[in-house]
């Protein structure tokens, strides 16, 4: 079985303009990958790419989510499979309490007929709340609306938590984050961690990977994977910069 | 009588046949006043293409041939109305009347503290014969619609007086249910709210259909009067017949020194109603919050005028309105602030923001400033659009289908205003009620 988020020979473009062009890799579960490059390497388009936004389009290859073909789902059908990204910039939604939007996103899981247990909803929401150390009121209040940068991220992670991903990809989760916060972030994926799921951890610094400490890391750079590595690549990189990766193999 | 000259025009007076006044024991005075009003109403002329105050409307809305006041309901129609009406009353009311085709089917006041007047109009004007005469809206105090106005004060009333005096405080809303139903058939609900001196009271009434699909106007009027530190916070649900059914109301404030007023209004029935909204800030410290949500479908159109008029120095003012709009549904909304001479250090601000989930709904605004005063801080804004496909993308992310989300993000939209409407009770009721629109949009 390939239990594994799988991303094959991907080619995608961005109004005409190729951004990705043949990234290849998989993040079987269990595994925590990260993928880090340079400003405009494709990492956020990959992002994007992965969760159906209308704006990115295929051009070639493909990517299966456990075998199945995850670019053939509708958006909303690839977050009830198990596919969840943590945006870089989530968006703000007037009007809709933050309560509200997550129960309907776990109400989108359950059979047709069937009612959220709204007690046991909110006794598990106050939970995971209280351990992203993230105040009551933002139940009540409009999902992102008037959040620092370093609120919705952990926001972004609350959804992550309460919808149980198979496969995260999150989208540089560490910008925007105080020292303090991005340890409160990094404890909360932490803590899923497990063989039953996987982890896609996108980020342009290797602050991040020290409190996620991945299993492998890629180097992405101009829409391909050039280099993978142990955790230790994220450190090199850190002291080194990209030149030296990104030089090495002068274009075939 | 001279022959009309084109005979295509209609005559003047056609929209009703005869004079609505039936009711022989009111008062004397009101019945010559009501009479007055009857000889205007007949000389004003049915509003034109080119009259401004009409601008965008579509006039065709604008036939009430044969129309009447509504019959007397029968029996059962009655118990069956004040069963509906018990079972979709907002919670924890400290009165409750319920009116059906102008006719007063239950009244309890029982909740009212004492020293607290409350009346249903036809007995003020027996007993309160001078709070009407003082404290009812002029007939020419509107925004265009002066003909309407005539046609009202020319009719029997239904509708409620209440009377708060200095210092009493009324927790739980009045609550004022109206009913209306038949053929070519009108009612004439009045409200008229007064909070004396540190008073502060909620009325919330709502306008219903008793069958869909009869041909009814509801003429009503709102005077909301605070005076000095009084509070007032009214709200109104139309929620009429969507075929058949036609509105229109003039809702005033009248706040005092230091005194607030917040009028707020939810329209999601009638094929065409008509709101006036007319606020006057007479004394410094005076402070009037207008808020309107609107979710208008099919061939709907809600025609809003609004006006606040800052009368005196160092008075407020904030006016938001949310129009949700889907299919060929339209709105027009024209505001007006009017910072009067010597009005100084006024703050007032007006909103309308329209949500077009369709692309053949159309959205009027005309937002409108004028100001004669110096230290004044005025904003005026309105905005449409449709939603924001970034929004939809989000919550689809999570998981959410969709349609679901579009709604979602409709109702978000009409949530912003509905939370400012009234306690936290009178909100999740109107909440309520929206979203049961919405469900039965499919």
């Amino acid at each position: 079985m390939n239990e594994s988020l799988k991303i094959d020979n991907l080619h995608a473009s961005v109004d005409g303009q190729p951004i990705l062009k043949g990234l290849t890799l998989e993040v079987p579960k269990g595994e925590v990958h990260a993928i880090m490059g340079p400003n405009g390497s494709g990492k956020s388009t990959l992002a994007k790419v992965l969760a159906g936004h209308e704006d990115y389009g295929v051009t070639e290859g493909g990517v299966t989510l456990d075998g199945e073909d995850l670019l053939a789902m509708e958006v909303d059908e690839r977050s009830r499979a198990g596919f969840f990204l943590a945006f870089q910039y989530p968006h703000e939604i007037p009007g809709v309490t933050n309560a509200n939007f997550l129960r309907a996103a776990r109400q989108a899981r359950l059979p047709k007929g069937e009612e959220i247990d709204a007690v046991a909803f909110y006794r598990e929401m106050y939970e995971k709340m209280d351990r992203l150390g993230m105040d009551r009121k933002f139940t009540g209040r409009s999902v992102n609306e008037g959040f620092s940068g370093g609120e919705k991220k952990r926001n972004e992670i609350l959804q992550m938590m309460m919808l149980e991903p198979k496969y995260a990809v999150l989208d540089e989760t560490d910008s925007g984050l105080d020292i303090d916060a991005l340890k409160i972030v990094a404890e909360g994926v932490n803590a899923m961690r497990s063989p039953e799921r996987a982890f896609l951890v996108i980020t342009h610094y290797q602050r991040l990977l020290d409190y996620i400490v991945p299993d492998v890391v890629h180097v992405l750079h101009n829409g391909r994977i050039i280099h993978t590595g142990g955790k230790e690549l994220a450190l090199e990189l850190e002291e080194k910069g990209y030149d030296w990766i990104t030089k090495e193999p002068v274009a075939a | 009588m001279t022959p009309p000259k084109e005979s295509a025009a209609p005559a003047r007076h056609a929209w009703f046949d005869e004079s609505p006044a039936r009711d022989a024991a009111l008062p004397g005075w009101w019945r010559e006043r009501a009479a007055a009003a009857w000889g205007r109403f007949v000389e004003l002329e049915v509003p034109t293409r080119t009259d401004q105050a009409w601008r965008f409307a579509n006039l065709a809305h604008l036939r009430f041939e044969g129309h009447g006041p509504a019959p007397a309901v029968s029996e059962s129609t009655a118990a069956d109305l004040l069963a509906r009406a018990v079972g979709e009353r907002p919670a924890g009311h400290a009165a409750h009347f319920v009116f059906a085709n102008n006719q007063l089917l239950h009244a309890d006041t029982s909740g009212l503290p004492e020293g607290a007047l409350c009346l249903s109009f036809a007995e003020a004007l027996a007993s309160q014969p001078d709070l009407v005469r003082s404290r009812l809206g002029e007939a020419a105090d509107c925004l265009g619609g002066e003909k309407f106005a005539a046609l009202l004060d020319s009719a029997d009333p239904s509708g409620v007086v209440l009377r708060l005096p200095k210092g009493c405080v009324v927790e739980g809303p009045v609550v004022v249910q109206h009913y209306v139903g038949g053929e070519r058939a009108a009612v004439f609900p009045r409200t008229i709210v007064v909070a004396e001196d540190s008073a502060s009271v909620s009325l919330f009434e709502s306008f219903e259909s008793i069958s869909h699909g009869d041909e009814t106007l509801v003429l009503a009027s709102a005077d909301l009067h605070a005076d000095r530190g009084g509070r007032i916070r009214y709200a109104a649900l139309q929620d009429l017949s969507d075929k058949g059914a036609k509105l229109v109301q003039f809702q005033r404030a009248h706040a005092g020194r230091d005194a607030s007023i917040q009028a707020g209004s939810v329209h999601l029935g009638a094929e065409w109603a008509r709101n006036e909204s007319i606020n006057r800030m007479l004394a410094s410290g005076a402070d009037v919050r207008v808020f309107s949500a609107n979710l208008a479908n099919g061939e709907q159109e809600y025609d809003q005028r609004t006006l606040q008029s800052h009368q005196a120095q160092h008075t407020t003012s904030d006016l938001f309105f949310k129009n949700a709009l889907y299919d060929t549904a339209r709105t027009i909304f024209s505001g007006l602030i009017h910072v009067l001479p010597g009005a100084h250090h006024t703050d007032s601000y007006q909103t309308c923001r329209n949500l077009l989930g369709s692309d053949t709904a159309e959205a009027n605004s005309m937002p409108g400033l004028e100001i004669d005063a110096d230290q004044v801080k005025c904003s005026h804004g309105s905005t449409s659009g449709a939603i924001s496909d970034e929004e939809i993308f989000y919550l689809r992310a999570r998981g959410i289908p969709a349609e679901a989300a579009r709604r979602m993000i409709s109702l978000g939209f009409l949530h912003e205003a509905i939370e400012h409407l009234g306690s936290e009770s009178l909100c999740d009721y109107l909440f309520a009620r929206v979203e049961r629109k919405f469900a039965s949009l499919g």
